[in-house]
């Protein structure tokens, strides 16, 4: 397929991958100006980019909505499939099967993940399958223009869709539900939190959810509104610094560390995410930590952001099936087919 | 008392769902036909787990006909709350055995009674635990008949072998049982009925299985990588048997799998889990039957339109909705050929028999692999979950057909010129590529909305109607690849009758009958796939008249052959009928009869001569074989 064009006034700067940020970049995006969904696909090439991630060995998906035509927006040498309205989930489960060496990352919206899709939300999570799972949530229904999602707040006004009287659904609190391994909660406005909770949602093992709040300027960007920028300007709480250290690169590590002041996670790739306290000594290992913590925000009006959760002794959900070590998706008719000495065995098995 | 009748009657069965009498009536299945005598089975079960009344027939037939019969000669009645219904269902000079525990008045003086003491036989065995005489207690009917009609006792034995797996003390426990009511009736019975069976070698080289394991066996030689299923009746033992037998079928040194089976949380995952896999160049499948299917139908689209191999096992049940969830159909039919929302044509592969369903299990993949589409194979619940009779399962002779995917050296070649959805060929079809390939040409965007040849997002109109008349063409090219009709034809036939699927025995059976009591000649048709290859239109062009078969109200398999061929619709009759119950060739005999000569011949013939482009008959016909009505290993096909 076509390869991008490098963009005028980018630095040429290469990789550890030898490619060039411009490797990483999609088609321009078709989204409103402003949208917090397209300084989130930024940050996902940036991440990529910093973390010299192959983009062949990347497979993006999406389900349906201004949220889900993001992976358009980044890595136009991997392969993507945009699917059905709330049915990412399954579509990528059946996917990473196919090369269990991928990586996937999905980008869904709180409609696409939260009402529509809730069901398939909770069940990848608890499969734990091998992708990282984004949320770009806004609080409405952007593609369809303007109706309450299912974490819009109660008592949010919106043009033409009145007050809304439902209770929201908290997208981390029903990943903790459903025994997710790596729940993390940023804001589209805090850039280089949003890029470092990436790295470290790349470098897990197994699913892991990044709620990102991205306000939509067009339909819910009312300053009072939990999803505008200034609501979470104001209120944004985190949890903790985080600096992402891949293991290629350990001097920065050496640079931002302050002793006392860290608590480092280990990836499954050896990689670290170090977790750099403001004013608690926080456990992200720690459901209980987790779930207490989101309970106090939602009490005092916070968003809380940061590495909520994190398990990294789980299997991923291609690791649970012990499949050979050559990706399905190359086995050809000796590994697939029985011999013909089999038909008589199940015929006499056969009565 | 009348003369002998051999190996030419029907038995049923009515006990308490739950009662664990399906050991007792496989047994007597299996005996029977390890006897040679061709038998057929059919659970008429309830949805429920205890209690209701169940039924379970047996047709035993010399000439081979295996469909059900509405006529029962034999009833075994152990159900007190269906034993008036069970008694009036005798046909006169035939044979009534209950358990004489239950105290209920026999009335009836036309047919032979025989009461049996299951209570007293089972308690007088001291090996058998008491929490255990309810279910051995089976065996007493089993015996008593083994007794009564001449079953070669030691064909029960092997049955017995079989169903416990070689298990000593369940088969010696049961077996004893079986034994103790056969000396009992011997002692205590004397023979006033003419039934009996008798040894044949009509059986020899078949084999006994039904169609979901066939079809997950035939899944598994077809190298399936991916299956994904939600349970539902009467499809979860096509997944179940994928379980059951993967491991043995594929085992290898390492220990480590070339497939994974995954239980989704409902049909809509399950199907979108199949289209990932498939997406991703795996061998992929998922099993359902109607409510789960209708799930299905956004996902269908998506794959139809998006041009990814899958294979969907339709095991029918009769509906709308719930309807009756243990009770057999072809109703899908429709519904399946155009399932996705705006213009869809899914391809559909029906297989008439087990073995059919044992091939379908791994040509459903190639097919799929090859047009790059959704395969959608339509079994039912009698086909899927009953005991039939069968060729052995043969090794594919082909080797798979992964279809046109290329990998990285093919894409050098190319120089990067390849688009996903590029005609190159002219036939519809393009090349495809999946992830995992490593060269920077090689990705795409797989997406549901608009798109041009190289998988580009596009509204614009002439893009899209391009894509639609390609994907029609691809269609059209199927027809070349889809499995083609069997004839069983009839010398000096005048009529023709098409049916797909598990109806075959029941129209096999109608066609000897018609014939035979009717002077009715008539060519049968079975059809094999949708769309429908230039045979059927042939087979239609020679008769006035082509009766239709279904099982189904609205005659679905008609309205297809109208849309297709509406020149000919006037020759069409529709002979539609459904009611839960397997085929009968009562219902197809009566259905042609009441059919048959309601339009004036001249009528059709006039009809056929404004048909565009009529071809010779001869030409036309596909191979003709020598007369034949009888089922049982002989069956010619259309060439494949
Ligand atoms: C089955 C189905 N129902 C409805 C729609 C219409 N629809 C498209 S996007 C959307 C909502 C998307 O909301 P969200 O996921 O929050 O994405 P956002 O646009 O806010 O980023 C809906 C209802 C659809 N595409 N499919
Ligand atoms: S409508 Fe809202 S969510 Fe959609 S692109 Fe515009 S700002 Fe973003
Ligand atoms: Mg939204």
């Amino acid at each position: 397929m076509a390869t991008t064009l490098p963009m005028a006034g980018t630095t040429a700067q290469i990789n550890l991958a030898g490619l060039a940020k411009n490797d990483y970049r999609g088609a321009p995006t078709t989204l409103c100006q402003g949208c917090g969904h397209n300084s989130i696909a930024n940050q996902i090439i940036s991440a990529l980019f910093e973390m010299n991630v192959v983009p062949e060995n990347v497979v993006k998906f999406s389900g349906i909505g201004c949220s889900s035509k993001s992976p358009t927006y980044f890595l136009n040498r991997s392969f993507g499939f945009n699917g059905l309205h709330g049915r990412m989930p399954s579509v990528a489960t059946g996917a990473l099967f196919g090369d269990q060496f991928l990586k996937g990352i999905g980008v869904s919206g709180d409609g696409d993940s939260a009402s529509i899709g809730m069901g398939q939300f909770k069940h990848i999570v608890r499969r734990n399958v091998n992708m990282v799972y984004i949320i770009e949530n806004n609080g409405v229904y952007g593609l369809t223009k303007g109706q309450f999602s299912a974490t819009a707040e109660v008592g949010l006004q919106l043009k033409k869709q009145g007050t809304n009287q439902y209770m929201p659904v908290d997208i981390c609190m029903e990943a903790l539900a459903s025994n997710a391994t790596f729940v993390a909660r940023s804001f589209a406005g805090n850039p280089k939190q949003v890029k470092e909770l990436l790295k470290a949602a790349l470098s897990h093992n197994g699913l892991a959810v990044l709620d990102i709040v991205s306000p939509c300027v067009t339909f819910n960007n009312q300053t009072s509104a939990y999803h505008s920028y200034t609501w979470g300007k104001d209120h944004e709480e985190p949890l903790h610094d985080i600096t992402y250290v891949a293991p290629r690169n350990e001097i920065i590590l050496e640079e931002e560390m302050k002793a006392g002041e860290v608590r480092e996670v280990t990836m499954h790739d050896g990689s670290v995410v170090i977790l750099k306290n403001l004013d608690k000594d926080y456990d992200p290992t720690s459901r209980f930590e987790a779930l207490r913590v989101m309970e106090e925000a939602e009490r005092n009006n916070w968003l809380v952001t940061g590495l909520l959760y994190v398990d990294t002794d789980k299997p991923s959900l291609t690791e649970m099936y012990d499949l050979v070590d050559t990706p399905l998706n190359r086995l050809g008719d000796a590994d697939l087919r029985p011999t013909p000495d089999m038909i008589d065995k199940v015929n006499a098995l056969m009565f | 008392m009348a003369s002998k009748v051999v190996n030419d009657f029907s038995i049923i069965v009515g006990t308490v769902n739950g009662s664990g009498s399906s050991t007792a009536n496989n047994t007597i299945l299996r005996a029977l036909f390890k006897m040679g005598i061709p038998v057929s089975g059919k659970n008429l079960f309830p949805s429920n787990i205890q209690g209701l009344p169940t039924w379970y027939t047996i047709r035993v037939s010399k000439d081979g006909f295996t469909a059900r019969r509405d006529e029962q000669e034999i009833v075994v009645a152990m159900n007190p709350a269906s034993f008036a219904r069970d008694l009036a269902s005798v046909v006169p000079g035939g044979a009534f055995f209950y358990a004489d525990d239950i105290k209920q008045p026999v009335t009836r003086t036309d047919i032979a009674v025989y009461p049996m003491p299951v209570k007293q036989i089972v308690k007088s065995d001291p090996n058998i635990p008491s929490d255990y005489r309810d279910l051995v207690g089976n065996m007493v009917y089993v015996g008593v008949l083994a007794q009564m009609l001449g079953i070669d006792i030691n064909t029960i034995q092997a049955a017995l072998n079989f169903h416990f797996k070689g298990k000593q003390k369940p088969i010696a426990m049961n077996f004893n049982t079986v034994k103790a009511a056969a000396e009992w009736a011997k002692a205590n019975l004397e023979k006033k009925d003419p039934f009996y069976v008798e040894p044949m070698n009509k059986t020899e080289g078949m084999i006994m299985a039904d169609g979901n394991t066939a079809a997950a066996i035939g899944s598994i030689f077809g190298g399936i990588q991916f299956a994904a299923w939600y349970p539902i009746t009467p499809a979860s033992s096509l997944a179940e048997s994928l379980n059951e037998y993967l491991p043995e079928l594929r085992k290898r040194e390492d220990g480590k799998h070339t497939y994974a089976v995954v239980q989704a949380e409902d049909e809509l995952a399950a199907i979108g889990m199949a289209i990932g896999a498939g997406w991703s160049g795996l061998r992929s499948m998922t099993s359902t039957s109607g409510p789960g299917l209708s799930l299905m139908t956004e996902f269908a689209g998506l794959a139809y339109y998006t041009e990814i191999p899958i294979v969907v096992w339709d095991v029918q049940r009769i509906g709308p909705s719930t309807g009756l969830p243990t009770r057999t159909s072809q109703g899908d039919l429709t519904f399946v050929n155009f399932m996705g929302h705006g213009d869809t044509q899914q391809i559909i592969l029906l297989p008439g028999n087990v073995n059919e369903c044992f091939e379908f299990g791994w040509r459903a993949f190639d097919v799929a692999e090859h047009m790059q589409t959704p395969v959608f194979v339509l079994s039912d619940l009698d086909m899927g979950m009953n005991q039939w009779m069968s060729k052995p399962f043969e090794y594919p002779k082909t080797p798979m057909d992964r279809g046109k995917i290329i990998w990285e050296k093919d894409l050098e070649e190319l120089k990067g010129n390849w688009g996903r959805y590029l005609d190159k060929d002219g036939d519809g079809i393009p090349y495809r590529t999946v992830p995992g390939n490593k060269s920077p040409l090689s990705a795409y965007f797989t997406r549901g909305t608009g798109h041009d040849e190289y998988a580009k997002y596009s509204e614009e109109a002439p893009v899209w109607h391009r894509n639609m008349e390609r994907l029609k063409k691809k269609y059209e090219t199927a027809k070349q690849y889809v499995p083609k009709p069997v004839l069983h034809s009839l010398k000096g036939a005048t009529v023709g009758i098409i049916g797909f699927g598990s109806t075959e025995a029941a129209i096999l059976e109608a066609q000897h009958q018609l014939a035979a009591e009717h002077n009715i000649k008539a060519d049968f048709l079975r059809v094999r796939a949708v769309p429908f290859t230039k045979e059927v239109e042939a087979f239609i062009k020679q008769y006035d008249e082509v009766f239709i078969v279904e099982m189904d109200r609205d005659g679905q398999l008609n309205q297809l052959l109208t849309i297709e061929y509406p020149e000919y619709a006037m020759r069409l009759k529709s002979v539609a009928f459904g009611d839960g119950m397997p085929a009968s060739a009562k219902w197809v005999r009566e259905g042609i009869l009441a059919k048959h000569g309601t339009v004036k011949p001249s009528a059709a013939k006039k009809a056929a001569k404004t048909a565009a482009a009529a071809k010779p008959r001869k030409e036309a016909k596909p191979k003709k074989v020598a007369a034949k009505t009888k089922p049982a290993g002989k069956t010619s096909k259309g060439k494949k």
